[in-house]
């Protein structure tokens, strides 16, 4: 056994298709170290949890666990090498109790006649019981994981990646919905477990808190490992830059803009959830955007304006209406969105395109008071030839189209309903790049035309590049919009992550 | 300690719900109806959605559904008649029934697991499948069998065997219950189920071996429908094809009323049991008092209702 590095991962390259996800990644961790992985959205991260944790093979690359081959086939075979994995969206069975959480999977049972099928709860309660003991707190073991905290959750699951004889412990964003003092006491026993030779990988947006508990940071970019060193030898704006480190392109249109009277105002609003306060007016021929990573409070924002989650305090001012009101009432003072969980909540995707694109204003689509499906078609058709949406008709299922096909109907639903304010969350996520340059072209000509549109996007050259003035999201709080013109992306993500 | 009580509460609520029930016929039913005959006959008249609703408590637990389970009792009947026909012991024949049982859950469970389709679809189509079988089996007539002591399991009790105390079907079904009762407590296989319904994505990451223990369900569902089926031939002394329509509704509603979840993970042997009386309660309450059957179906149909909402709202205060 190498005692330097008890992980040791060499340019691994992983390929969906004709694309790198992941382009020559190199790094390790040793012993009682915890090193943190830090990048951008989409700059790698998860896929490389995914190769660790065995549910992605790597196409080229070798990885070594105590000196070593490791290559896991599946996430069976990681977990019994010692990888266990604390994702970011906890999965615990929730109406287990805490006890059987622990040891699912790896129960301790009494042989009965030659058999182990029998389940020996004594010393399955004394091994748990020891186990919490050890990470230094008690949770009830018979409690239901339901009702624990999320920060509980986590600890639960780390009982449980220890009692299996975890190697490596892999924390995917465990702060990112869990309070000041849960992040404390997490570090604590992130500490706890580094004395007692554990190796964790950390990863974080936060870079205060990876400056706080880490000892070793790597920065990934674009699939690559582009940077690393020890905590405390790298200033704040070198880490940001080597996160960042990318140019603007002229994907971008910004024709002349002229703004008008304030559409949408927000007062101090405040959600039941994340969102802790956010006031701004969006004027006619404006677009404002939003900035934030995971779990800031972005999304929570749209749904609270298009009243899709409900509103703790604050007022939301819609030309002349005000206070709260359910997405029908938004759409006929003149508001759409386009969701960020396309197939989930943004489109029917077993119906037709003509379907999704009319579905929030079948109106439109009636003749002699009855609703026409020839107009309903004939309609589909004119916005299927100018946003040139690749199809066979519009009576096609959209379930079928390309991603970024499918988000032209989500983002032209709006348009022939002809509201004024747009909300639009992450409306170029994984869409290709010129179904985005479409996408921004139309964003363009709507601000030209007088209208007003939201956009929210965890990719900072779109914003950047699309936005007149950003305000950033940061643990729940919008920050004051600036002006475009004085922010740099460094700027940004710095305010983003302080 | 608060929350301890609270989970008692919790657990009590079908007892609750089963003695305000029997409370409520005590005073308007004829006195009649809290005789010990008729405590005797509740439990007999129990003891065959019972015992399938034993079975029905694991399919839900593990987060799916069993809807061929009134076919399964159908067929178990004709097979049970037709081999006491053909000449064999009443002890094989019921073997055979039970056995013809446990490969029909086996075969819902292979489905299932093999085309990886949802249980309402699977059991759905078995549904129809093992009700047709039953009808071919028996040439769409009941068929005759000669009396054997396997009547005797669900009949009233005769004199000479009042040490007894209630007769051996009733006894079978608190024997499973326990049984299961225990499985599901004390075994990998009880502690797996309720982690398949809780979250089968990560019962899978866990290691749990998704695929066997489905079969398993659904293959002692398959038993359990045949035990089931040989109480109601003891009932019927025939082999009856179309017996037991819509049987599958009273049991996956006893399984409802005791505080299973459709959504899995959830449920308890007991409170299915207690589930089961409830509703043959509200039956020969309604029955005593010279109701129609409607009236019957309608009050049954409002409890099972009432039930879900009270535990979804026991759910959202936690």
């Amino acid at each position: 056994m190498n005692p330097e590095h008890r992980l040791k991962v060499e340019n691994i390259k992983v390929r969906f298709g004709g694309t790198f996800a992941l382009d020559g990644v190199d790094f390790s961790v040793a012993p009682g170290e915890i090193v943190a992985l830090i990048g951008e959205n989409g700059a790698g991260k998860s896929t490389l949890m995914k190769v660790l944790s065995g549910a992605v093979i790597p196409n080229e690359g070798s990885m070594l666990l105590d000196g070593k081959p490791f290559a896991p086939r599946n996430p069976e075979e990681a977990r019994h090498s010692g990888i266990a994995m604390i994702y970011q969206e906890l999965s615990l069975p929730a109406t287990l109790t805490v006890q059987d959480n622990i040891f699912l999977g790896m129960e301790l049972c009494r042989p009965l006649l030659g058999t182990n099928w029998i389940l020996d709860r004594a010393k399955m309660r004394n091994a748990a019981e020891s186990a919490l003991r050890e990470l230094g707190h008690d949770i009830p073991l018979t409690t239901l994981v339901r009702d624990l905290s999320i920060s509980d959750q986590q600890l639960v699951e780390i009982a449980r990646a220890r009692a299996v004889g975890c190697k490596v412990l892999i924390l995917d964003e465990p702060t990112s919905s869990i309070t000041r003092q849960d992040v404390q006491r997490l570090f604590a026993l992130m500490r706890n477990l580094k004395a007692q030779g554990h190796s964790i990988i950390y990863i974080s947006h936060f870079l205060e808190e990876v400056e706080e508990v880490a000892d070793r940071f790597v920065v990934l970019r674009d699939g690559k490992t582009v940077g690393g060193g020890k905590i405390g030898n790298s200033t704040h704006e070198e880490i940001v830059a080597l996160m960042v480190g990318r140019q603007l392109t002229d994907l971008y249109p910004r024709s002349k803009r002229n703004f008008g009277e304030t559409l949408l105002e927000l007062e101090s609003l405040a959600g039941d959830a994340k969102l802790q306060g956010a006031s701004f007016q969006l004027r006619r021929g404006e677009v404002l955007g939003i900035f934030g990573l995971v779990g800031s409070g972005r999304t929570d924002l749209i749904r609270s304006i298009f009243g899709l989650d409900t509103i703790r305090s604050g007022n939301i001012k819609v030309g002349a209406y005000s206070g709260q009101a359910s997405p029908a009432q938004r759409w006929s003072q003149g508001i759409g969105m386009v969701s960020e969980d396309r197939k989930g909540e943004g489109l029917a995707i077993t119906r037709t395109i003509a379907e999704n694109l009319v579905l929030s204003f079948p109106q439109s689509c009636e003749k002699a008071g009855t609703f026409s499906p020839s107009t309903m078609e004939a309609t589909a058709d004119e916005w299927i030839e100018k946003l040139s949406v690749k199809c066979r008709a519009s009576g096609q299922r959209i379930g079928e189209l390309s991603g970024g096909n499918q988000q032209k109907i989500a983002f032209a639903r709006l348009l022939h309903h002809g509201v004024d304010v747009l909300l639009l969350d992450e409306p170029t996520r994984g869409i290709d790049v010129g179904s985005k340059k479409q996408i921004y072209e139309q964003i363009d000509s709507l601000a030209r035309n007088g209208k007003a549109v939201l956009i929210v996007s965890s990719y900072l050259p779109e914003l950047l590049g699309i936005c007149d003035r950003i305000a950033v999201m940061n643990r729940g709080r919008l920050s004051e919009p600036k002006n475009v013109e004085g922010l740099t992306e460094n700027s940004v993500m710095l305010e983003a992550i302080a | 300690m608060n929350k301890h009580i609270k989970d008692w509460v919790n657990k009590l609520m079908p007892l609750g719900a089963l003695i305000l029930v029997y409370a409520i016929f005590a005073v308007i039913a004829p006195p009649s109806f809290v005789s010990l005959k008729n405590l005797e006959l509740i439990v007999r008249q129990t003891t065959i959605v019972g015992i399938a609703s034993l079975g029905m408590t694991l399919v839900i637990i593990g987060g799916g559904i069993d809807l061929s389970v009134g076919s399964i009792v159908a067929l178990v009947t004709v097979v049970i008649a037709w081999l006491l026909m053909a000449g064999s012991s009443p002890i094989l024949a019921a073997l055979g029934g039970v056995f013809a049982g446990l490969v029909c859950g086996f075969i819902n469970g292979a489905l299932i697991t093999r085309l990886k389709l949802v249980p309402f679809i699977i059991t759905l189509g078995t549904l129809l499948v093992y009700r047709g079988c039953a009808k071919g089996l028996a040439h769409e007539q009941k068929i005759d069998a000669p009396l054997s002591w396997i009547n005797e399991l669900l009949a009233a009790l005769k004199p000479e065997h009042t040490w007894m105390i209630v007769p051996g079907g009733v006894w079978l079904l608190t024997l499973l219950a326990i049984i299961v009762a225990l499985v599901l407590r004390y075994t990998r296989f009880g502690l797996y189920t309720f982690s398949i319904g809780s979250n089968e994505q990560a019962a899978r990451l866990c290691g749990v071996p998704i695929e066997k223990v489905k079969l398993l369900i659904y293959g002692i569902s398959g038993l359990f429908a045949g035990f089931a089926g040989l109480m109601q031939f003891s009932r019927l002394t025939v082999g009856d094809p179309t017996v037991a329509q819509g049987l599958e509704l009273d049991v996956i509603a006893a399984v409802v009323i005791g505080g299973g979840s459709l959504a899995g993970g959830e449920g308890s042997v007991l409170g299915t049991i207690l589930g089961a009386l409830i509703m043959t309660v509200i039956r020969s309450g309604c029955t005593q008092m010279g109701l129609s059957n409607w009236v019957q179906e309608i009050v049954t149909g409002i409890i099972i209702v009432v039930a879900v909402v009270l535990d979804r709202m026991r759910h959202k205060q936690t």
